[in-house]
């Protein structure tokens, strides 16, 4: 059993019962078990989320990418500053990147007002940010190698041919 | 007008395609899960067709050589070796219209009237009408489950007469799922030779392999001046609708084949040409993420269908599993019909592949492992129906 090969299945398809893997990848049920543990212990396997279009539901929701700069430490580096910000639930995801700015993060709130008041007396205020930049997500075209657009689904193949 | 008058008797021979009658009944329906179809669900990967989009953008509108553009038929020979090691060069290959259009051009070259053609059977639908077409006579190789749908020296060797002209096999199969290796090829190769048999070798699964490596009769030196190769990009390359595929053999051979291809298509289409040059140059790994997908659910459909107490072998190719349900006292048509009527799961016969194929039915598995999961709940229910022990 590769590992890259069970990973790649559950990557796209988190809920895959480990009787259905241990079928797909022809290897008995505990021994898939035990590699998924083992994932999990590593933190090669961070969790297991659904991808939910928040837009086709009743829920509020507003999303912002905010580009971040920042005065590493010495010695750590960035680490600590990193720290501060990704330790808010209201961040989705965090980068490090080379170029212009130094951090680009993803955050969710029901609101532009709870952004913006994420960006000013949160964010803003941690020590090392010496700016921020905020932009709001106006649509979600891809998420998680998702594609949400319905034209996606429309094509349909024949139901019988040779 | 009454045009049994005057249409060809050729034509009048060939027999309703028995998936047609399939399509039509599933057709009636609402709700149908279908297993039925022979092309992949996969969309054809993005790269390949920006690379289309663009051939149209930038003015790629023309004819192409008749053989099919230079930089595509070195991107063939290229992949033919990469992934077979099989050696070719540009001017053995012509660019069909799909596979399909290669097997008529190379059984209208190769056949006079009453040349025999073996054809393994169970087999593709279009091979026998190919070869009526043609003018010649079918003599069907029976292949059977025992024998994991292989053709063995014996049974070849029971098929040829004085007419034989050549042998039309495919492999990985369809509907079988079967596949021959290199050591069952070889107990062939003296009798091809002696006998002096063209073989068509329809290989357009020949990356869909889930153990071991292709073969092919082409690869026996000996008799390869003999052999053409069938192959295309529908399957490896999710690329049905582009009707793309090409036909590889002997250069003196070709030329001749060519004449068919020259006056009656002229050339296979520039946009699909150009969507698989990238295909072939950039594609590989995306052949090999559907190759594992479909080894995945081959993996599940396979055991899912054994729970069911259905005799199911697993096939080393293509996608497509041929359970024998001989246990339940059904025959194939009515089998797949009852199945569709009562829990809108449609399959195919095996019998609209040969009627060799009685007791058994082609199940696809270009689909989800969520939707065969639905499907086989359905079948479970439909076995249940009937009072199958399962």
């Amino acid at each position: 059993m590769k590992d890259e090969h069970i990973l790649a299945l559950i990557e796209k398809k988190a809920n895959y019962s480990t009787q259905d893997l241990a079928t797909i990848l022809q290897e008995d049920e505990q021994s898939i078990l035990e590699k998924m543990q083992e994932f999990e212990k590593e933190k090669i396997i961070c969790g297991y989320h659904t991808i939910i279009n928040w837009d086709k539901t009743n829920k509020e929701n507003v999303a912002a990418i905010i580009f971040a700069d920042t005065t590493p430490e010495q010695e750590v580096g960035y680490e600590n500053i990193a720290r501060k910000i990704y330790n808010y639930p209201e961040v989705e995801s965090m980068h490090l990147m080379s170029g212009k700015n130094d951090f680009i993060i993803r955050i969710n709130g029901s609101s532009m007002k709870e952004i913006a008041n994420f960006v000013a007396t949160k964010l803003a205020c941690i020590d090392g940010i010496s700016a921020t930049s905020t932009l709001i997500v106006l649509q979600t075209y891809k998420s998680n190698g998702f594609i949400y657009s319905q034209e996606e689904d429309k094509r349909e193949r024949l139901l019988v041919n040779p | 007008m009454d045009y049994t008058k005057v249409l060809s008797t050729k034509l009048l021979s060939i027999k309703p395609s028995g998936i047609r009658r399939f399509f039509d009944l599933a057709n009636e329906l609402e709700g149908v899960v279908s297993l039925g179809v022979g092309e992949p669900d996969f969309d054809t990967p993005w790269h390949i067709r920006a690379a289309a989009i663009y051939s149209i953008e930038s003015g790629q509108t023309t004819y192409t050589e008749n053989q099919g553009l230079l930089e595509l038929r070195k991107e063939v020979c290229k992949y033919q070796a990469r992934h077979f090691k099989l050696n070719y060069s540009p001017k053995d290959v012509i660019i069909t219209v799909g596979g399909s259009e290669a097997i008529d051009i190379a059984l209208r070259a190769l056949v006079n009237d009453g040349d025999e053609v073996i054809i393994p059977t169970p087999s593709y639908v279009a091979y026998e009408p190919g070869v009526i077409l043609a003018g010649g006579v079918v003599v069907p190789l029976a292949l059977t489950s025992e024998n994991e749908f292989k053709i063995t020296a014996e049974s070849l060797l029971a098929c040829i007469s004085d007419k034989t002209k050549a042998i039309l096999l495919n492999y990985p199969n369809n509907p079988t799922g079967g596949v021959m290796n290199h050591e069952d090829y070889s107990q062939l190769v003296d009798i091809i030779k002696e006998h002096n048999i063209m073989v068509l070798s329809d290989e357009i699964y020949g990356d869909l392999l889930y153990e071991g490596t292709h073969a092919s009769l082409a690869h026996f030196e000996e008799i390869k001046d003999q052999v053409l190769i069938i192959n295309g990009f529908s399957k490896g390359y999710s690329m049905t609708g582009w009707r793309l595929g090409y036909l590889l053999g002997n250069e003196a051979l070709i030329e001749e084949i060519n004449k068919i291809h020259q006056y009656v298509i002229m050339c296979a289409p520039i946009m699909s040409q150009y969507a698989a040059i990238e295909g072939l140059k950039h594609g590989d790994q995306n052949v090999e993420m559907m190759r594992l997908e479909y080894f995945a659910r081959r993996n599940y459909i396979v055991k899912a269908f054994n729970d069911l107490n259905i005799k199911t072998h697993t096939p080393k190719g293509a996608f497509y599993i041929f359970p024998d349900i001989r246990s339940t006292g059904l025959s194939s048509e009515d089998f797949c019909e009852q199945l569709l009527s009562d829990q809108k799961v449609a399959c195919v016969p095996g019998t609209a592949f040969g009627e060799t194929a009685e007791g058994f039915i082609r199940v696809s598995y270009a689909y989800s492992i969520d939707e065969i999961s639905i499907a086989m709940a359905r079948i479970k229910q439909f076995l249940i129906n009937i009072g199958y022990n399962t």
